[in-house]
């Protein structure tokens, strides 16, 4: 026989049938596993809400933000947080106008303009990378001896800014990084081939498609700045302040500041703001949070 | 078009010998081209590889010069080399002298920006800007500060050369991104014709695209060639034989040190080329007994 009437012998044979569905325990498993990593992660979120919203339920009214903070327990009952939302408000303003200009053009700059073939922009990657990982806290100690004393801006809503600015600005760069090198490539050569300049390819076409990504890093950075406490605890934001900010050198207070405070206290008063500021606080992280992915689904390009 | 349209021959035979597209077009047509591009031992480098070795050749004015050959030949290297786009890969270097009416290309004094504004290119994979269709047109003028009396004129002129404005008159404000494939490469080439350069390079430019889109683009470019010298780079032959006046077939080839380069075998008229090359390897490749 030869081989072709061996192959056509072999066809002739039925097919085993498909119909047997077979139980994979392997494929169940993980799945169950990944579900599992992620009821984790939810649930400790859920709990988190559900215990700040009870425990401040009490106190979550119109008081929060209309009433200073005090540190007198027989006030307490009055007592709100308004000078640390305004501190915050105007804290993360400033930070965003130091840390989203300075971030973004470095980005340009490692992306479009130097050569990464060189060593010294090499290091400088690895630098900023680096960078990304450092402890809050140092960012503080570093603000407090040299922004505070030795520039002697001291302990001012501007102090506070140019450290969360600092702490930010490695994210916003590593983010504005990935958000231009999305940016396919043929768009840059279209752009060289009609005779435009390096500055025309990148503001007229890599950075409208690079703004998407970019305004989704930067919020999700920015939210990460809302919620720091370690290092502007160095920066003199520990006091009960009864009044708003209203200049770049006023001494100020923030949320997570706030709630540091309050939670030191003894008395259940106390406890109780601190949950309903921890509310406000992870409302407005929610809100930030949601804004970044309403402008990455909206924006989002298909190239 | 006045000429028969060689496009739909090809498409009713599935094989038609490749001669009788080719007699068309033809390098002899008793007009004096002036050599608008010209090749001097040119060697292209990425970093120390050498991608292609000892190039010369000269490209006339209003015609269309193709280059065929393999993958891995080095024909769009040489392309590119040609309105400077490799100054854009890190480690790319042009040896040996290419001249544009006489001046040299690579001279330190030669600005890359102006000269891809005299030189355009049209690229493989259509690359409209996500905007709409006439920015994407009006682009070109803007950022080389043309002077335009009047833009709507320009964008729709520029479209008409491309053969898409009867397609496109009525949504110039859409994005360019919901053209089909085909009508984008025109959109492309539109693009470059607008800033008026004089030589239109492309890479590959129906490669992506269907046969009817293909045919459009190729009526497309010998329509052109009356006002504009022009270099494709194509893996087809019969697309090579069916629009150019001249081809060059490049072929790739393993030196002592056992490293590849691309080498240029043969350049002549596409009738001659196409019906009795000089070279075996060229007859080869073209019968399809190789690449």
């Amino acid at each position: 026989m030869t081989a072709a009437a061996a192959a056509r012998e072999a066809v002739a044979a039925p097919p085993p049938p498909l119909t047997q569905r077979r139980i994979r325990p392997g494929e169940i498993l993980f799945r169950l596993a990944l579900q599992l990593c992620l009821l984790i992660a939810f649930a400790f979120l859920v709990a988190l809400v559900v215990f700040a919203v009870y425990k401040g339920w009490d106190r979550l009214d119109a008081r929060l933000w209309q009433q200073m903070p005090t540190g007198r327990a027989s006030r307490v009952e009055s007592a709100g947080v308004q000078s640390a939302i305004t501190g915050t408000l105007w804290v993360i303003a400033l930070t965003a106008l130091i840390s989203l200009p300075t971030g973004i053009a470095s980005a340009i700059y490692m992306e479009e303009y130097a050569d990464n073939t060189r060593w010294y922009n090499r290091l400088l990657e690895l630098n900023i990378q680096n960078l990304a990982g450092v402890p809050s806290i140092v960012f503080g100690i570093l603000g407090l001896g040299l922004i505070a004393r030795v520039i002697g801006l001291g302990f001012t809503v501007i102090t506070a800014a140019i450290v969360l600015s600092l702490l930010v600005l490695p994210t916003v760069i590593i983010a504005s990084r990935e958000a231009l090198r999305a940016v396919p490539q043929s768009i840059r050569q279209a752009s060289y081939a009609l005779g435009a300049t390096r500055w025309q390819t990148t503001a007229r076409q890599v950075l409208p498609a690079a703004i998407p990504g970019m305004a989704t890093g930067a919020i999700l950075a920015l939210s990460r700045a809302l919620g720091e406490a370690a290092p502007l605890i160095l920066l003199g934001a520990v006091t009960f302040i009864r009044f708003n900010p209203d200049s770049l050198l006023s001494t100020y207070t923030t949320l997570p500041i706030q709630i540091y405070n309050l939670i030191k206290e003894p008395q259940a008063e106390f406890q109780e703001l601190a949950a309903a500021a921890i509310v406000l606080l992870l409302g407005i992280l929610l809100l930030m949070n949601s804004a970044a992915i309403v402008i990455r689904n909206k924006f989002q390009k298909r190239w | 078009m006045t000429t028969p349209d060689p496009k739909d021959a090809a498409m009713t035979h599935p094989a038609p010998p490749l001669i009788t597209t080719a007699v068309r077009l033809s390098a002899d047509d008793g007009v004096a081209h002036e050599p608008v591009l010209t090749l001097k031992d040119i060697s292209v480098f990425y970093g120390d590889y050498e991608a292609v070795r000892g190039v010369d050749m000269a490209m006339a004015g209003n015609q269309i010069t193709a280059l065929i050959g393999p993958s891995g030949c080095g024909k769009s290297t040489v392309l590119r080399s040609l309105n400077r786009m490799n100054d854009l890969i890190p480690g790319a270097r042009v040896a040996g002298t290419i001249s544009y009416h006489g001046q040299s290309l690579y001279a330190r004094e030669v600005d890359p920006i102006e000269l891809r504004r005299r030189i355009g290119m049209v690229f493989q994979k259509p690359n409209p800007f996500p905007k709409s269709i006439y920015d994407n047109i009006a682009y070109g003028p803007r950022v080389t500060g043309m002077k335009v009396t009047n833009m709507n004129d320009l964008v729709e002129q520029a479209l008409r050369d491309a053969a898409l404005w009867d397609e496109v008159k009525d949504k110039l404000k859409q994005s360019a991104l919901a053209l089909s494939g085909g009508q984008q490469q025109r959109l492309c080439i539109a693009r470059t014709i607008a800033v008026r350069p004089e030589v239109i390079l492309m890479d590959e430019p129906c490669s992506a695209l269907d046969p009817i889109a293909t045919g459009k683009i190729e009526d497309l470019m010998i329509n052109l060639a009356a006002d504009y010298t022009i270099v494709i780079v194509t893996h087809n032959m019969q697309q090579a034989a069916r629009v150019s006046h001249r081809t060059a077939f490049f072929t790739a080839e393993v030196d002592e040190a056992g490293i590849r380069h691309g080498r240029l075998v043969e350049y002549e008229d596409t009738n001659k080329l196409f019906t009795n090359p000089n070279h075996k390897q060229t007859e080869d490749y073209i019968t399809g007994r190789f690449g």
